[in-house]
């Protein structure tokens, strides 16, 4: 129940990072490997600023703009420099590793123990509201009184945060620029004809995407009470395992519905892998590998699934034809023009 | 309205596949005026649209519309005032979005796109009546995705996204070539129709002569590059496609080479 609680604390918060990964991946059409570097970008920027005793949410805030700016250079990358997309986003990546490294004076680790970050600010505030009393007697009446987290502050405040960017992203895709992003990633040549300059749109989608990257990348350092230079390794997958869990689960009929999804799809990826990693023979270092399982097996199943069920569907058809001449015998059999 | 001034492409020069694209081409085009372009596969007309849309630079040579030089400015400037059908129906539209949300886009082409709302009420009221006018009735299926739509019916709805805002100059790039016969007819006739109620000055590439006859009032012939036939509204009445025919062998000395032009 604890591991539970936590996957749905940092589910909430990775949540962000996969709205990022959303944004380029889906509505642009652009696999941006740049993720694995701007998220920690993110948590080394404001660790090192907390660490200097700079305000923990002006901090997070310089985190986010460091990646809209390392965003909106792997676009310059892919359209000024006509770099193919993957070749961009892993060029500055690595390229990444090195400043982030320099962002921690040359530290592989920086450590906020003892720190005020946002949560602790958080965890303050929302217990001088005395909420969580009154919720832990509800869950006590109802026979779950021993596994409580410490607080719901940073669950229920985070959830807020998550969905306030997530109505964000609705609205802004909405407006004429939105609109014009989304079919930048849909067709380029259509929105060129229509006055649109697909290069500015798409620097401005992979920033806008890195930044929330890079914000989440400041939360998780926060949350977690360190920055690691090695902390965004397979990040892009974390967050394409979430963009495609929602999205099988919860649909994507609108942008919307597609959010929406893929911050549920986002808490499910930490609930499976709290689950996983419960299982004995898992070490933590096994993470990854199950990431790519989850991603392998969310891409191939539901093309098997699908190719099943279109097999059933032939055979059936097949047999109902059969049938059909049967009862029918010669009455089906083309009609013949001459001699 | 538009102006071509000794308009020079080349492809691949210095190279062993190097090819004429287009040798001096000096076109002008009078407000209103629907000109036809025919020719034969690799004639230029392609070329000469891309040169026009700023997709392709032209190695010489000069651009003007309304008497301005537009030579400099890049492809997404130019088409505040160009619009544009191309030979693909899934070109001309964004298939994972909804006609109005197309159709929203379109009509931002000569404004410059803030944060404002894609779609207002008042616009979706404006582009019912304008999708209207495609009798359709595509206005009933406005929150459908464009990908769900037949290939005519997008088509359809390109036509009237490249026209609705008024562009000073239309390019239809054999948009009908790819549609089956009785869709073809529909499209050619809402071309007819839109071109002539805004009065749009168009330049149309087709490989059909009857169209190209049919249709506009001036026909353009163009082979190797160059313009070699040039037919004025008065002698375009006149003209038939054996007649067009014997005009490229008298000009030419050879027989026209593409057999998808003697077909249509």
């Amino acid at each position: 129940m604890f591991a539970l609680f936590s996957s749905l604390e940092s589910g909430v918060i990775y949540a962000i990072m996969a709205l990022g990964v959303y944004l380029s991946f889906r509505i642009l059409d652009f696999p941006d490997l740049t993720v694995d570097g701007s998220f920690v970008t993110g948590a080394a920027i404001s660790a090192t600023l907390i660490v200097n005793g700079h305000n923990p949410f002006l901090a997070t805030i310089a985190g986010m703009l460091a990646g809209f700016i390392a965003g909106c250079l792997t676009g310059i990358l892919h359209t000024k420099g006509k770099i193919n997309p993957l070749l961009s986003g892993i060029l500055m990546m690595i390229a990444l590793y090195s400043i982030n490294l320099r962002i921690m004076d040359q530290r592989s680790n920086v450590p906020l123990l003892g720190e005020d970050t946002s949560f602790t600010l958080i965890t303050g505030f929302w217990q001088k509201l005395g909420i969580d009393g009154a919720v832990n007697n509800v869950f006590t009446a109802i026979g779950l009184g021993e596994s409580l987290p410490k607080t719901w502050g940073i669950f229920i405040i985070m959830a807020i945060v998550t969905l306030l960017i997530k109505f964000a992203a609705d609205w802004f895709l909405r407006t004429e620029v939105g609109l014009a992003i989304r079919a930048t990633g849909d067709n380029k040549r259509m929105i060129r004809s229509f006055s649109a300059n697909t290069d500015s749109l798409t620097v401005l989608g992979l920033g806008l995407s890195n930044a929330l990257v890079a914000f989440a990348g400041a939360l998780i350092a926060q949350y977690g009470g360190f920055a690691d230079v090695g902390m965004g390794i397979g990040m892009i997958i974390i967050g394409l395992a979430s963009v495609i869990i929602g999205e099988a689960l919860f649909g994507t009929k609108s942008i919307g519905r597609a959010t929406l999804a893929v911050i549920l799809g986002a808490v499910v990826y930490r609930i499976i892998i709290a689950f996983a990693l419960q299982i004995e023979f898992f070490e933590t270092g096994d993470l990854k590998l199950i990431t790519a399982l989850i991603v392998v097996c969310s891409l191939v199943l539901p093309k098997l699934l699908d190719a099943r069920k279109e097999q059933a569907r032939k055979a059936k058809r097949r047999q109902l034809h059969r049938q059909a001449l049967e009862r029918k015998g010669e009455e089906i059999a083309a009609t013949k023009i001459g001699s | 309205m538009l102006q071509l001034k000794s308009v020079h492409k080349i492809f691949n020069e210095g190279t062993p596949d190097e090819k004429i694209g287009l040798s001096n081409i000096q076109l002008v085009l009078e407000p209103g005026d629907f000109v036809t372009i025919i020719g034969s596969n690799g004639a230029g007309k392609s070329t000469l649209m891309n040169v026009i849309s700023g997709v392709l630079y032209p190695d010489m040579g000069e651009l003007l519309i309304k008497g301005k030089n537009v030579l400099n400015l890049p492809e997404h400037k130019r088409s505040r005032f160009i619009g544009r059908v191309f030979q693909d129906p899934m070109a001309g539209t964004a298939p994972t979005m909804t006609i109005e949300e197309n159709l929203a886009m379109a009509y931002a082409r000569n404004k410059r796109r803030s944060l404002r709302r894609g779609l207002t009420k008042k616009s979706r009221e404006f582009f019912q009546e304008a999708v209207k006018t495609l009798h359709l009735g595509l206005e009933n299926r406005f929150t459908a995705k464009v990908g769900l739509l037949s290939g005519g019916e997008r088509q359809a709805l390109s036509l009237l996204m490249a026209t609705f805002t008024e562009p000073d100059i239309l390019l239809l790039d054999e948009h009908t070539a790819a549609l089956d016969p009785s869709r073809a007819a529909l499209i050619t006739n809402l071309t007819r129709e839109i071109v002539s109620k805004h009065g749009l000055t168009t330049l149309m590439v087709t490989h059909n002569m009857q169209q190209a006859i049919d249709l506009g009032n001036r026909l353009i012939m163009m082979d190797k590059g160059q313009i070699i036939l040039d037919v004025d509204e008065k002698s375009k009445k006149q003209l038939t496609v054996e007649r067009l025919l014997e005009e490229f062998k008298r000009i030419r000395g050879e027989k026209m080479a593409s057999d998808r032009a003697l077909l249509s």
